[in-house]
């Protein structure tokens, strides 16, 4: 392994403060390598969870930049800070007694109809997601756009941090996949039929005989129908 | 292209037409049993020690874990309260993953009060991580029986056949239930639910969302949990001891927030555990793919109850854990790529493994071929092999990686590596504990009032757990410990709070002349620099 003197040092500036890192240090690797504990901030340390979003701009760069902490790369001149908690405005919504969703869309999320295009939201998206074409295919009614668009969400919150229209635009992409997925999207008659076998017993004398099983009838079983 | 790659990556490309017309046959019985004996981390002696006292003495676990389980209650020289618990509830969840939120939930259905407590947010957790799928029998061809033998098969013919049972019955119910609440399951070009073949089984079965399965089954359960104004959470809240009644049943919990230090108390007439896995372990020093978190806090903790283990040594490494680059160490590379056609390759070019086998022995090869010299190593000197990608390219046609794993390809491209078009190096990551606290098919223990549900209890996958069947299993028996801690509410009164388990534990360690190395639960592993290296270098 490469000892810390092979390693070259660069500086970053963590929430203010100057410090001297190893570089291809992640940003959550440097917080560790700073003496920094972190309870917030660290989740799933593999890029899906958002519990690490970080904040940052780099050497003589005026311009806000965003990542996760856990995947993020530290470079010399860097000034970062975290994110892990932004108050999000959620409205309570049973799926099950959801009957019009794309009219309950304005219910729930009124403020969906105020995006000025700002694009923000798109610029501060960690997951490069075009989030602003997500609410306003959801607006428009295209729910499954939205769905698609969405897939890679991992609710870090930035979004909501940056508009100016004061809506989550996190929330609202979720809706929108929960009820087309619902209400939408193809049924599924493969598995209506199994649980209808299921509850009609279909297997339940195979079970009898398998439950009753030794060991040695286990494998044997198992065997003859692989 | 990664410059490491652009280095040592070309035997890949210049092998791969005579691999893709190669058939690498799959093992005997005789000769897998060999190759596990020899080479899987779980088999190696020196790693393990027994249990030296409690419901599972004698019994063998690696030291990490032995560690945890003698270890003394956190509640030792400061005392608490017990007289005002803060919360009084029908059940509290301890963990925030897929199954504690689907046990809130269930339990919620079920009209009982509800407290879900974790340690870090709502949905920090093994399961958002989870890609490939979770295990369904739907075709024609397929069945509950069917998906039972290959579990049994996968797990060595020591799963709990009762419990698996359950689990592949209720299989279409609770995905039809995940289904309703809007998770967005691939659909195939008629509409139906898309398919695939998971490692060790027979037909296909595993149903998906892209590679973001977890994320997306757990971003709809959270959304859930928060819509029902009922169920409190409190997160950065980890249990650090349960407390018991009378007659040793569990009555409650004492909760340590976090970022105040304070102590919560909680009353309830059942605790459902649901506090996931253990890779922050990092037994024998492998890296892990699993959360900040996941420090198997379940273990010692219903331990000290007197709860029993099954299988508690035994652990799944999975097979392609990324080593390369650095940042990317131990997280996790879809076996999904392996059942879409991607080799293994060792230095030389060559396949060494049918790469369809179950987990375990997909390991014991990789971590075979490193050990005898046919390995490759990363510029930080991790040894592993080469995962080739880019085969599924050249066999189905170009876009095919992009289009199927869009999660994977954001993870690698974050790094400037291209997975389409470039192999990556992997090596066996610590992934899930097969084994934990023993339940019956309605999660309950031997200890009253105590349900675990999810990666913390044990039996269900044998030892070895085949991939699909962790979410299906967390789903499962969130529901079924849901619903049976909500009608034992019905029928019990809440008990006294005490720690007199401790007392209990603490004679039996005293009994058996151990003194502890620790205290447990560990709640969150410690990656600072210690301080005697942690001199501040001017910048």
């Amino acid at each position: 392994m490469l000892t810390e003197a092979d390693q070259n040092l660069i500086t970053v500036e963590i929430m203010g403060n100057r410090h001297r890192v190893p570089e291809a240090m992640t940003v959550i690797g440097a917080m560790w390598y700073t003496g920094h504990t972190m309870t917030r901030g660290v989740g799933c340390l593999g890029g899906v969870c958002g519990a690490c979003a970080t904040v940052y701009r780099t050497k003589d760069d005026f311009a806000l930049k965003v990542g996760l902490g856990c995947q993020l790369k530290v470079e010399d001149g860097m000034s970062f800070f975290m994110t892990p908690f932004y108050p999000t405005a959620k409205p309570n919504y049973r799926i099950d007694e959801i009957e019009h969703p794309k009219e309950e869309l304005f219910k729930y999320f009124p403020e969906s109809l105020n995006c000025r295009n700002c694009n923000a939201c798109n610029k501060v998206c960690p997951q490069e997601i075009d989030i602003k074409g997500a609410v306003k295919d959801a607006v428009k009614g295209d729910f499954q756009a939205a769905a698609d668009k969405a897939l890679s969400c991992v609710m870090c919150g930035l979004c909501v941090s940056r508009c100016i229209a004061e809506m989550a635009p996190n929330m609202i992409a979720l809706y929108a996949r929960r009820t087309w997925s619902v209400f939408y999207a193809t049924k599924h008659e493969r598995l209506d039929r199994q649980m209808a076998d299921i509850e009609k017993g279909r297997w339940n004398d195979e079970w009898q005989k398998i439950l009753a099983l030794d060991d040695a009838g286990m494998k044997e079983y198992c065997k003859a129908r692989r | 292209m990664d410059e490491f790659h652009a280095r040592h990556a070309s035997v890949v490309e210049a092998t791969r037409a005579h691999r893709m017309k190669e058939a690498v046959p799959l093992l005997r019985d005789s000769d897998k049993e060999d190759l596990l004996a020899r080479f899987h981390p779980d088999y190696k002696r020196d790693a393990y020690r027994a249990i030296r006292f409690g419901p599972n003495q004698g019994d063998e676990t690696v030291h990490e874990l032995a560690a945890l389980l003698e270890g003394d209650s956190p509640l030792g020289q400061d005392p608490v309260d017990l007289s005002k618990p803060d919360y009084r509830v029908d059940v509290l969840v301890l963990g925030g993953g897929g199954s504690g939120a689907t046990a809130a939930l269930k339990a919620r259905e079920g009209g009982s009060t509800v407290l879900l407590a974790t340690k870090l947010r709502l949905g920090d957790s093994n399961t958002v991580m989870a890609e490939g799928g979770i295990q369904v029998a739907v075709k024609e061809d397929d069945s509950p029986v069917q998906h039972f033998v290959d579990a049994m098969h996968g797990g060595h013919y020591k799963n709990d056949p009762a419990l698996l049972k359950v689990m592949v019955e209720d299989a279409p119910f609770v995905v039809n239930w995940l289904d309703s609440l809007g998770v967005l399951f691939d659909r195939d070009e008629d509409g139906n639910l898309k398919v695939k073949k998971g490692g060790g089984t027979s037909r296909a079965r595993l149903l998906a969302c892209k590679d973001y399965t977890g994320l997306d089954l757990m971003r709809v359960l959270k959304d859930s949990v928060l819509n029902e104004e009922s169920i409190r959470v409190i997160e950065f809240a980890p249990a650090v001891e349960l407390l018991t009644g009378a007659d040793g049943a569990v009555t409650g919990a004492v909760l340590r927030n976090l970022d105040t230090d304070q102590r919560i108390v909680v009353q309830a007439k059942s605790v459902i555990v649901a506090t996931g896995g253990i890779g922050r372990l990092h037994i024998q020093s492998f890296p892990t793919s699993n959360h900040f978190g996941a420090t198997g806090d379940a273990l010692p903790l219903c331990y000290r109850v007197g709860a029993r283990l099954t299988y508690p040594g035994t652990f799944q490494y999975h097979p392609t854990g990324a080593i390369h680059p650095e940042q990317m160490a131990g997280l996790l590379v879809t076996e999904a790529i392996r059942s879409g056609g991607a080799h293994l390759v060792n230095k030389s070019g060559e396949r060494f493994v049918n790469e369809m086998e179950a987990r375990d022995v997909v390991c014991a090869a990789i971590i075979r071929e490193c050990m005898e010299g046919r390995g490759v190593e990363t510029p930080l000197g991790r040894q592993g092999v080469w995962l080739d990608i880019p085969v599924i390219d050249t066999m189905n046609g170009e876009g095919v990686v992009k289009r199927r794993y869009p999660g994977m390809v954001r993870k690698y491209g974050r790094h400037g590596i291209n997975i389409a078009t470039e192999p990556v190096l992997i090596y066996p990551t610590l992934h899930y504990q097969n084994g934990g606290v023993h339940i019956g098919v309605n999660c309950e223990t031997e200890v009253p009032g105590l349900y675990v549900a999810g990666e913390a209890s044990g039996g269900v996958h044998g030892t070895n757990r085949l991939m699909g069947n962790s979410l299906l299993d967390i789903i499962v028996f969130g529901t079924r410990a849901g619903h049976t801690a909500a009608e034992r509410a019905k029928e019990v009164e809440h008990g006294n709070l005490t720690l007199a388990h401790v007392e209990r534990f603490r004679a039996q360690m005293k009994a058996a002349g151990v003194t502890p190395e620790t205290t447990s639960p560990m709640l969150l592993p410690n990656y600072v620099r210690r301080p005697s290296e942690a001199v501040e270098t001017p910048a």
